[in-house]
């Protein structure tokens, strides 16, 4: 392929996936690495740069709309943020440590676990417990605004979320992903935030994770300016139609056809990382 | 004072025009590096198999910043790549701001952490890299 020809295509293939992350809330950047590995035969270490620098991209773009529907809650992120981007450094770290076959398994079952959170209907029991001393003390607790006005929140188990969230620092620096799904089950599930603030709050935080290990990556060299051009346009594209036509269209059956690419593609990854595809 | 009250409503509306202006910018400066890039050899032959690394002045801050300002198309692109980095660091520098305005001096030290850790990550790494 020529690079006129190469840039297109990479270009349109990274437009395609930030438009179905966005539709469907489980960001492009999970696909990317796959698509460029796998389709376009890229080194993952060129392929892992490229997806980091779309998942700022990405991040920032949305939060912007976000932060100002007042979902967000800032302190928290704040708070977490010190475990990503702590995380996401020694993650960054290891990338240069652990063979890419080992990082191509730990991608494949990051894959299927983020398809399998998405299929998941959550069951949630809100019963009103007393606050947290510790979340009080933090000033995590907070509101937002709801169809019956303002909403109040209470936050719990501060330790296991920002254990939680280190976790998903270190795969976000390892693998050049957002994390998104692991930060929200750190916020939903352990520290029982409501949904939408976690969604909300784990999309404003996902920039500053990514931030933190796209120092390192540059550094070695992993960010090639020729490759993220056009992933990194085509992503800020897709998801921002992404993100337009979401309130029109109903996205169910759309979950379930981006969810069995994400399996295929992670079975994919997982095949290569088993055979020794990747060096 | 006639400045209005930073309050939380009011910080968030500005951090979320600081995000959406620093994403819109560094587009900018990515797409000026890309249009003389592809016009410069497009049928070239590109292979990204093999990884071999960025040439030095492609990899630290001081380095793209120069190559960039020598107009090289590849030095530009890269730039725009460094400013949408820096995106979210200018976030947590005027988050950083906004608690110390508001007195909340707890949150300072947290969103300091944060950025101890972001420009270690830009300017220092290359010591453990």
């Amino acid at each position: 392929m020529n690079v006129l020809e190469f840039t297109f295509l990479v270009w349109a293939g990274s437009l395609v996936a930030g438009f179905l992350g966005s539709l469907t809330g489980l960001g492009g950047g999970v696909v990317l690495v796959p698509l460029l590995t796998v389709f376009f035969h890229v080194d993952l270490r060129y392929a892992i740069g490229a997806s980091l620098v779309s998942v700022i991209a990405t991040s920032s773009g949305s939060a912007a709309a976000y932060v100002k529907e007042g979902f967000s809650n800032i302190r928290i992120g704040m708070f977490l943020e010190i475990a990503t981007t702590i995380g996401a450094l020694f993650g960054a770290y290891l990338t240069a440590k652990v063979p890419a076959n080992a990082i191509a398994i730990i991608f494949a079952i990051v894959l299927l676990y983020s398809a399998y959170v998405s299929r998941r209907t959550r069951p949630r029991t809100d019963v009103e417990q007393p606050p947290d001393p510790q979340a009080t003390k933090l000033k995590m607790n907070g509101s937002f605004p709801d169809t019956s006005g303002v909403r109040h929140y209470n936050v719990y188990h501060v330790p296991a979320g920002f254990g939680v969230m280190w976790i998903a620092g270190a795969l976000s620096g390892l693998l050049g992903i957002g994390s998104g799904a692991l930060k929200v089950v750190a916020m939903d599930q352990a520290m029982k935030i409501p949904f939408k603030v976690s969604t909300t709050t784990s999309n404003f935080m996902i920039g500053v994770t990514a931030a933190a290990s796209a120092g390192v990556y540059l550094s070695r060299g992993y960010i090639d300016p020729s490759l993220a051009m056009p992933v990194m346009i085509g992503v800020l594209i897709g998801s921002l139609m992404g993100t337009k036509v979401l309130v029109k269209t109903q996205t169910k059956s759309l979950r379930l056809v981006f969810s069995v690419v994400i399996v295929l593609l992670g079975l994919e990854m997982m095949l290569k990382g088993l055979t020794g595809g990747l060096k | 004072m006639t400045m209005k009250p930073l309050n939380d409503e009011r910080v968030e509306g500005l951090i979320a025009n600081l995000l959406r202006a620093g994403v819109l910018i560094s587009a900018l400066v990515v797409i000026g590096g890309a249009v003389p890039y592809l016009a410069e050899s497009p049928r070239a032959h590109v292979d990204y198999r093999t990884f071999h690394s960025e040439p030095d002045n492609l990899k630290s801050v001081a380095g793209i910043i120069h190559t960039a300002l020598s107009g090289d198309p590849r030095g530009i692109m890269q730039l725009g790549l460094l400013l949408l980095i820096a995106t979210p660091i200018a976030r947590v520098m005027f988050s950083a701001v906004a608690f110390a305005m508001e007195g909340d001096l707890m949150y300072v030290g947290f969103t300091l952490i944060v950025l101890a850790v972001l420009l270690y990550s830009l300017f220092g790494s290359f010591l453990i890299a």
